[in-house]
């Protein structure tokens, strides 16, 4: 269009031309933004229309209550519990090890490292979070496991523990970036005021900036839960695939994640029971993932503070 | 502290107190960067790890075999063809749609709540899991719409698990470019596509590449997606090829075709109990973080030239 700019004096039809052609574009750029709903309709839809084919079959009481989960055995049974269970010990596991670690690296880039530090740190730690989730996997259940073999020689060859912490070391990147960027939003004069009051840097980062940063900080757990929730491969790899009620993270356990991938794994036909029982499973994910954001919307919103 | 209290009688304390904070101070410093120092080391551990293990297995065979129930004999052909093909769909299908939604939201939409109704479905679609996204595509490109579990449905599915991460990167870019420059456009008569595609763009192309690179790394590596739709962890054929020796010359027959993918074959023999499969994964591990890696770095190099290129 370049040419007919510099042209004086367009004709009525060029000006038309313009005019149509960016309804035109404006009209796909729309359908383009209309994917993403689309797509969050779609997985609603998708999780929905199939469980609810699953839960024709088996009654809501026995998945919420019934101790066992054996779709795919003779003896059937529909007990959601051991994957929920498997999946909140190791959420947990990975929680103990991504807070703290993600806070301490967090606290230090933003109120103790310098500018160069912070700068070459931070895009290596990113690096952390975009290991392919598999190699991880691999990583949980050829090194991490023998090492703690060695302090524990009863933890079996798959358990929890290992792929909790595998888990939270991967989430420690999150935790921290996320964490690290609420504190840096925390205005400098804040800061100054404690200086001046004679606080030292750890005080004034521990009193002042994260207090102030609180909404921002519960923001990253969130997310950090959010990812260890939904994480598959590590936990299908280094847990085994054995539904297991327990929260002893030694134990070898499956969790939701793990289930729909061992059923997977395997070639169900369309329309089975067990192919219909990993909607119902993903849905539960779904619903767990929603509750734990619903906590943190509600913590950002109690606590934000306004600068 | 009293104001009648002498003040030279609490300066012992004053300054034990003192210098005690300051020792935190520093003993802070040193956890912390013991926690840093930790994490990146693990980094650099893992990768050794993988390398060492996988050595005896880099070869030219390694990349040329298919699969197969020797160890000593399997390779990744299937694996690293797949994973190209697949790339291929998923970057075809998503930086189209990532690009134009970022350019909808950031140029285009009005601020009403059907605007931020797109926004917070962006924001919640990079939060959700992504094995749901395998379920999605299992319900939906698997079996509503019938394309089997073929290269095609992999790529989509991908694609649709990247698109809020190019939508998110390519916002960014167009949100750095000064408004300054739009409005000199305007005042010269563009209309607003003219505006976008003639000088928001552009200027964006380094975010717009930072956020394709940045999903493709993280699509390359998701295995529970694929594993969903019922990838084959065995195949011992390529593809159709997409070169034809007649006209039309191209042929999108491979779409259609059963595959496996790097992370998948890694998956299929880390489970395996025979040790000798665990230095094939080893090595199918130690390529894979190899690409992630240098896709990421890329990422970030290319960020930090534009950044420093452009001077507003």
């Amino acid at each position: 269009m370049n040419q007919s700019i510099s042209r004086p004096g367009l004709s009525q039809n060029a000006l038309r031309y313009r005019k149509v052609r960016d309804r035109i574009v404006e009209v796909f750029l729309l359908a383009a933004g209309l994917v993403a709903v689309f797509t969050t309709l779609a997985i609603v839809a998708i999780l929905l229309y199939e469980s609810s084919a699953f839960f024709e079959h088996v009654p809501l009481k026995d998945f919420l209550t019934d101790t066992m989960w054996t779709p795919l055995f003779a003896d059937a049974h529909y007990g959601i519990l051991p994957l929920v269970a498997g999946t909140l010990t190791t959420t947990i596991v990975a929680l103990l090890v991504a807070v703290p670690l993600g806070t301490t690296i967090a606290i230090y880039l933003s109120e103790f490292a310098p500018h160069k530090v912070r700068e070459t740190v931070k895009p290596i730690l990113e690096l952390l979070g975009a290991v392919p989730t598999v190699v991880y996997g691999y990583f949980a259940l050829t090194m991490v496991t023998p090492f703690l073999q060695i302090f524990m020689p009863d933890l079996p060859g798959f358990n929890m523990l290992s792929a909790g912490l595998v888990i939270g070391l991967m989430i420690v990147p999150y935790v921290s970036s996320v964490s690290e960027d609420a504190m840096r939003a925390v205005p400098r004069y804040m800061r100054e005021g404690s200086y001046a009051m004679g606080a030292t840097r750890l005080q004034t980062a521990l009193r002042v900036v994260v207090p102030g940063a609180f909404s921002g900080l519960a923001a990253a757990f969130i997310l950090g839960i959010s990812r260890a929730v939904g994480e598959t491969m590590v936990v299908a790899i280094a847990a085994g695939m054995q539904p297991n009620l327990t929260f002893d993270p030694r134990e070898p356990a499956a969790t939701i994640t793990a289930y729909i991938v061992q059923v997977s794994l395997g070639d169900l036909p369309h329309g089975s029971i067990g192919y219909q029982s990993i909607f119902a499973a993903g849905l539960v994910l779904m619903l767990i993932t929603l509750i734990f954001n619903v906590i943190g919307f509600s913590l950002t919103r109690r606590f934000r503070e306004a600068y | 502290m009293s104001a009648n209290v002498a003040p030279y009688r609490n300066f012992e304390a004053l300054r034990a107190g003192l210098i005690r904070r300051k020792m935190m101070d520093k003993v802070f410093v040193i956890i912390g960067l013991i926690v840093m120092l930790a994490c990146l080391a693990i980094l650099a551990i893992l990768f050794i790890d993988l390398v060492r293990d996988g050595a005896p297995r880099f070869s030219w065979d390694f990349f040329t075999n298919f699969a197969s129930r020797n160890a000593a004999r399997a390779g990744i052909l299937a694996a690293w063809v797949g994973t190209t093909l697949v790339m291929t769909v998923t970057a075809v299908c998503a930086v189209p749609v990532g690009v134009a939604a970022a350019i909808y939201l950031e140029e285009y939409a009005p601020k009403n709540w059907f605007t931020a109704v797109i926004e917070i479905n962006v924001t919640n679609l990079a939060g959700v899991p992504s094995i749901v996204y395998g379920l999605l595509a299992l319900g939906l490109f698997v079996y509503q719409f019938d394309l089997g579990q073929s290269i095609a449905a992999a790529g989509l599915t991908l694609a649709l698990l990247i698109l809020p991460i190019v939508i998110v990167a390519t916002r960014e870019a167009i949100r750095s470019v000064p408004n300054a420059i739009r409005e000199a456009a305007y005042g010269l008569g563009a209309t607003r596509w003219e505006v976008t595609k003639d000088h928001v763009l552009p200027y964006s192309t380094g975010g717009v590449l930072t956020g394709m690179i940045l999903g493709l790394s993280r699509a390359i590596g998701e295995t529970a997606p694929i594993i969903t739709i019922g990838a084959l962890s065995f195949i011992a054929f390529l593809p159709e090829s997409p070169f034809k020796g007649e006209f039309p010359f191209i042929s999108f027959a491979w779409l259609n075709d059963p595959f496996t993918v790097m992370p998948i074959q890694m998956f299929n023999w880390v489970s395996r109990p025979d040790q000798a499969f665990q230095s094939n994964a080893a090595a199918a591990g130690a390529i894979l973080l190899g690409m992630t890696l240098l896709m990421n770095g890329m990422a970030i190099w290319i960020r930090y030239r534009f950044r420093k290129k452009i001077n507003w």
